[in-house]
Formats: C-alpha cells, sequence, structure tokens
C-alpha cells in the first residue's frame, strides 16, 4: 500500500511565472519525507504537484516527470481524478465537509467512489479509519453528530481518517499542525509515525522541531531571492540536514539565522 | 473570605471619614483606572440610533398594513354567507382563489428551481469566467423586465404556443386529473404559472450563484483531494454548503410568484377552482383582486381586502416554513 515516488527535473508554473526550478529527488515507501523551508519557497507547490492539486488553480502546470512507481503522473491519458484517489492529502486548515456526520465525513471519498457498500461494512470502514487515525475512542458515541462540532485537532485527524479510508497509496501532509495548539500536535505526530508502516507520508511543515521529530528524509527548500523560483537546496536523512548539513544556506536555516 | 491586608475596605480603612464610606471607589484613593463603563461615543450613539430606527420602520409598516387588512377585511368575516360573493360564506369565496394561487406558484416553483440552479453552477463552476459574466448580468437582467411586459408576452406568445402542447398532454396523459379538455385558447393555469416561472427564475438563480460562489476553497479542494470529479466535488461540497441560501432563494422567488398580479391577470381567463390546470378556469387572489378592485364598494370591498389578508397569511406561512427548513439544518450547517 506504498509507493516510491520519483521526481525527476520538475519546473512548477503559476502562469509566466515560475515558482519552483528542477526539483528532482527520490521518496522511499514506508517513510515520512519532510520539506522545510521559509514562506514562499515552493514547498507547499511542490507537494500539490505530487497528487497534481495544484492544477486547481487556474494556469498553473508543470514540466518534468512524477513516477509513482514508475508510472508518470503527468503522463498522456493520466486522469488527475485517478491520481488523487491514489495520492491523498490532508490541509493546512482542518476541513471536515460541515453539512456532514463524523461518519459521513470518514466515508465521503469511498463513496465517491461509487462503490455500493452494505451499512455494515460502511460501519466497519468507518471504525478503522478512525481507528487508524487515533479518533475512535473521542468520537465513538457521536457519529451521527457534525463533524464541525469537534475541536480543531480532533478535525484534523477525522480529515487524516477521510484520506486513510479510501485507501491510498501516499498521504500528502500541507502543514497539518499550523492550526492546532501544542497537545493536538503531538496528537498528530504519534499518528505520523504510526502512519509510516502503511503508507509512504509526505509532510510540508514551518516547524523544524516537527520535521526532526517525524521524518525519516528532509528537504530544505529556499530561493534566492524575491520573484526567483523556489529551488531543493538539500535533500538527505533528517539526522544530517540537522546535524551536519552539506549546504551553508542549510544551516543558516537550522540554526536560525535567517528565515 | 478575608480582604488582602492592602485593600482598603471603607470600614477598616484608617483614613476614612464615616461620611465618605459609601460614596468612595473601591480603588485607593491614588491609583487611575480606567472607568468601568464605556464612554458612549457620538458616532456609535449615532448609528445605533439610526439602525434601530431602520429596524423599527420595517416592524410598524408590517403592523400598519395588517391592521388595514383588517380593519377593512372584517365585514367579510362576519357577513351572512349569503351576501357573499357566490353564497356560500367567505370560506366557499376565497378557497378557490387560494388553491388557485398556491397551484400555480407550486408549478412554477417546481419549473424554475432546476433550471436556476443549474444556470447557477454553470455560471459559478463550469463556464469560463467571462462567459459567466455575461450569462449572469443577462439572467440579472430579466429580472428588470417589467411584469406587465412578461404578461403581453405570456399572452400573446406563449399561450397560443402552448395550445399543440397542452393537446398532446391531453391526449398521452388525461387519466390524470390535471391534463383533461386543453384550451383553444392557451390562457390557462399552466401558462400563467410557466410564465411566473420565467419571472421567478432570476431571483432564484442571483442568489443561488451568490451562494455557490461562496462555497469555501477548501472544502473544495477536500472533495478534489479524496478524488471527486467535477461534478462530485459539486455534488459533496458546493450543494450541500449552498443549500441553505438556495432555499431562501426558493422562497424569495415563491414570494413573488404568489403575489404577482398583472402577467396572471393578464393571462388568465378566470373562472371557478377546476384541478384542469390545462383547461379554462382557474384564478389567483392577485388576480382576482386587482381585477375586481376598482369596481368595488361596501362588502365587495371588503372581501377583496379579506382575500389580501388571506394572501398575506399565506406568504408568512411559507417564510415561516422556508425558515423552519433552514434551521433544522442549521447543526450541520457549518455556522458552529
Amino acid at each position: 500500500m506504498s509507493k516510491r515516488i520519483d521526481v525527476k527535473n520538475l519546473d512548477i508554473f503559476y502562469g509566466d511565472f515560475q515558482a519552483v526550478k528542477d526539483v528532482s529527488m527520490v521518496i522511499e515507501p514506508k517513510s515520512v519525507t519532510a520539506f522545510i523551508g521559509p514562506s514562499g519557497c515552493g514547498k507547499s507547490t511542490f507537494i500539490r504537484t505530487l497528487n497534481r492539486m495544484h492544477e486547481v488553480i487556474p494556469g498553473a502546470r508543470v514540466e518534468g516527470e512524477v513516477l509513482i512507481d514508475g508510472q508518470n503522473l503527468y503522463g498522456r491519458g493520466v486522469d488527475p481524478v485517478d491520481v488523487r484517489r491514489q495520492v491523498g492529502m490532508v490541509f493546512q486548515r482542518p476541513n471536515p465537509f460541515p453539512t456532514m456526520s463524523i461518519r459521513d465525513n470518514v466515508l465521503a471519498g469511498v463513496k465517491l467512489n461509487s462503490k455500493r457498500m452494505s451499512g455494515k461494512a460502511a460501519d466497519e470502514l468507518a471504525e478503522r479509519a478512525l481507528r487508524g487515525a487515533n479518533l475512535w475512542n473521542e468520537v465513538k458515541d457521536r457519529l451521527d453528530k457534525p463533524g464541525s462540532g469537534l475541536s480543531g485537532g480532533q478535525q484534523q485527524r477525522l480529515c487524516i481518517a477521510r484520506a486513510i479510508a479510501v485507501q491510498p497509496e501516499v498521504i500528502l501532509m500541507d502543514e497539518p499542525c499550523s492550526a492546532l495548539d501544542p497537545i493536538s500536535t503531538l496528537a498528530i505526530e504519534d499518528l505520523i509515525n504510526e502512519l509510516k508502516s502503511d503508507y509512504t507520508v509526505v509532510i510540508v511543515t514551518h516547524n523544524m522541531q516537527q520535521a526532526a521529530r517525524v521524518s525519516d528524509r528532509t528537504g530544505f527548500f529556499n530561493l534566492e531571492a524575491t520573484g526567483q523560483p523556489g529551488q531543493l537546496v538539500e535533500f538527505d536523512d533528517t539526522q544530517k540536514i540537522f546535524n551536519n548539513p552539506s549546504q551553508k544556506a542549510t544551516e543558516d536555516y537550522i540554526s536560525g539565522r535567517f528565515g | 473570605m478575608t480582604a488582602p491586608p492592602d485593600e482598603p475596605r471603607g470600614d477598616h480603612d484608617p483614613t476614612a471619614t464615616s461620611g465618605s464610606v459609601a460614596t468612595r471607589p473601591p480603588d485607593s484613593p491614588g491609583t487611575t483606572r480606567p472607568k468601568a463603563r464605556a464612554t458612549r461615543r457620538p458616532g456609535d450613539v449615532v448609528f445605533s440610533g439610526l439602525s434601530l430606527a431602520s429596524g423599527l420602520i420595517i416592524l410598524l409598516i408590517l403592523v400598519l398594513v395588517a391592521v388595514f387588512l383588517i380593519q377593512q377585511g372584517w365585514p367579510a368575516f362576519t357577513a351572512d354567507s349569503e351576501e357573499i360573493s357566490g353564497g356560500e360564506g367567505f370560506f366557499g369565496y376565497i378557497w378557490p382563489l387560494v388553491a388557485g394561487t398556491v397551484v400555480a406558484s407550486i408549478i412554477a416553483m417546481v419549473v424554475a428551481t432546476p433550471i436556476a440552479v443549474g444556470i447557477a453552477l454553470f455560471v459559478s463552476h463550469y463556464a469560463p469566467r467571462r462567459i459567466g459574466v455575461v450569462i449572469g448580468f443577462v439572467v440579472d437582467l430579466l429580472a428588470a423586465v417589467p411584469s406587465v411586459v412578461f404578461g403581453m408576452w405570456g399572452l400573446q406568445t406563449f399561450a397560443p404556443q402552448f395550445v399543440p402542447l397542452f393537446g398532446w398532454l391531453e391526449d398521452t396523459l388525461s387519466f390524470l386529473p390535471f391534463f383533461e379538455d386543453g384550451s383553444a385558447t392557451g390562457r390557462t393555469l399552466m401558462t400563467a404559472s410557466l410564465v411566473l416561472a420565467v419571472m421567478i427564475l432570476p431571483i432564484i438563480t442571483s442568489v443561488s450563484r451568490e451562494v455557490f460562489l461562496q462555497t469555501p476553497r477548501l472544502h473544495e479542494e477536500a472533495a478534489l483531494a479524496l478524488g471527486a470529479t467535477k461534478w462530485e466535488m459539486i455534488r459533496t461540497a458546493v450543494i450541500p454548503f449552498g443549500t441553505p441560501g438556495v432555499i431562501g432563494g426558493v422562497m424569495l422567488g415563491l414570494g413573488r410568484a404568489l403575489g404577482e398580479t398583472m402577467a396572471v391577470t393578464l393571462i388568465l381567463s378566470p373562472g371557478a377552482f377546476t384541478w384542469n390546470i390545462i383547461g379554462s378556469g382557474n384564478n389567483t387572489i392577485p388576480a382576482e383582486i386587482a381585477l375586481n378592485f376598482p369596481e368595488a364598494s361596501g362588502l365587495r370591498l371588503a372581501e377583496l381586502i379579506a382575500a389580501g389578508l388571506v394572501l398575506f397569511v399565506i406568504t408568512l406561512i411559507v417564510n415561516l416554513f422556508a425558515r423552519w427548513i433552514v434551521a433544522k439544518r442549521s447543526e450541520f450547517s457549518g455556522a458552529n
């Protein structure tokens, strides 16, 4: 259920503006990969190209290749809808569907795949996904209540449950804890550690300690100047990035000298 | 509970004289604190006064209208049933008109709502921005066409066009009580309802388009990231979010259809109530009032004003019903 992602010479544009320049990397299956870097360096833009979500913004396009187990996401005839069913995503702000109950939120993606499932199978799947997101014990007595009634941290775990209910190969998280308090953040970080035994997890974070805590590999994005495209400066084992980075810019950033 | 020693209390404070105890503030004498009461700034006072007055004016107008209707219409409720038009009392007089009004408005609503929602979705989510703006503008322009124009158009163009359609309905669906003798002129409740549908289309479309455009991007992206196609995204994120607003728009449209006078008056050749909506007959309250008001006097006038009161009550019920529907779902509206 987890796949290797190969990014080859990826350039990302919004209209005429190049947002990210020439990124190549290999993301290993069943690992957590974190992207850090200053605001506006293109890390969120980059992660959105891994499930073709950047295309939602008019004028956005890419050049280069993203291969998941050898298959190019940007190949001819590849439907972005199929890509997104394989590569799930969790957003910066928790976004459960406000009009749906907790249970329906979890099952929203599964129902889209238009599989008819019995009530019992649906209940089991909802429970499995909620257990997988460490939320089951908190919500099992109020599955029919609206998802928007939960706390921010619970809502974010609900979104993770919704993402894993469709059994994707990869889970992308775009600053999943930036709107959460420290305790909820800890809950999500624990969850990320558990998720990596089944999924390939890619996370963007502003919080360097978080990257150090949860990830196996870390990529540092930076831009040379405002208006210039973002670049992948260094991509290595998390230990190495935080203890002994090979680039001066990385060292400056992680030691807090800029950014 | 004992007070901390440094907090002077009136009766323990050695400097206090017995006369000043009651009037002294609890603060110690030297400290200056901001006054507990907020200063009333003139701008706030003026603005809150203005908005209060505006709110009261609405209530006042409503009360005055209600008082007028009840006062002037009252004789119709108390008169002997033989004296009322038709000779069967006020209820016997009013129910065919109520039925005609409600049936016409419901047909208009049922026809207009899906089309309006479709246009709104097209404009907000499918059309390229420029085309969407143009279509939105044209739809809004439709709302500016005076109802008497719609009435003339309905009478001259729409009604004759419908005669063959009514013939077909009569031939194929005559087992239903709604489709029996097709009218030869086309001046039927069905024609009036369809013209009403055209007239309420812009308001439902405008309101729906606005709420669909307000769907949070976050929810749309949530659906897309789960692998939703565009239509699935609209079904999961846009429509549920917009439903209360669409209901509001439909109720506005229904309110207009219930009260629409000119178009119905021109199109309909009025008569007694019949379920046969493609035959002649039927009438609505506003058309009845408009047709008869100029010559009415005495009890007849009271009858018509009482009919206006009934229409007023129907509109009130429709609005309360709409609010109830919206409130019932408020737990899931995302507002909490």
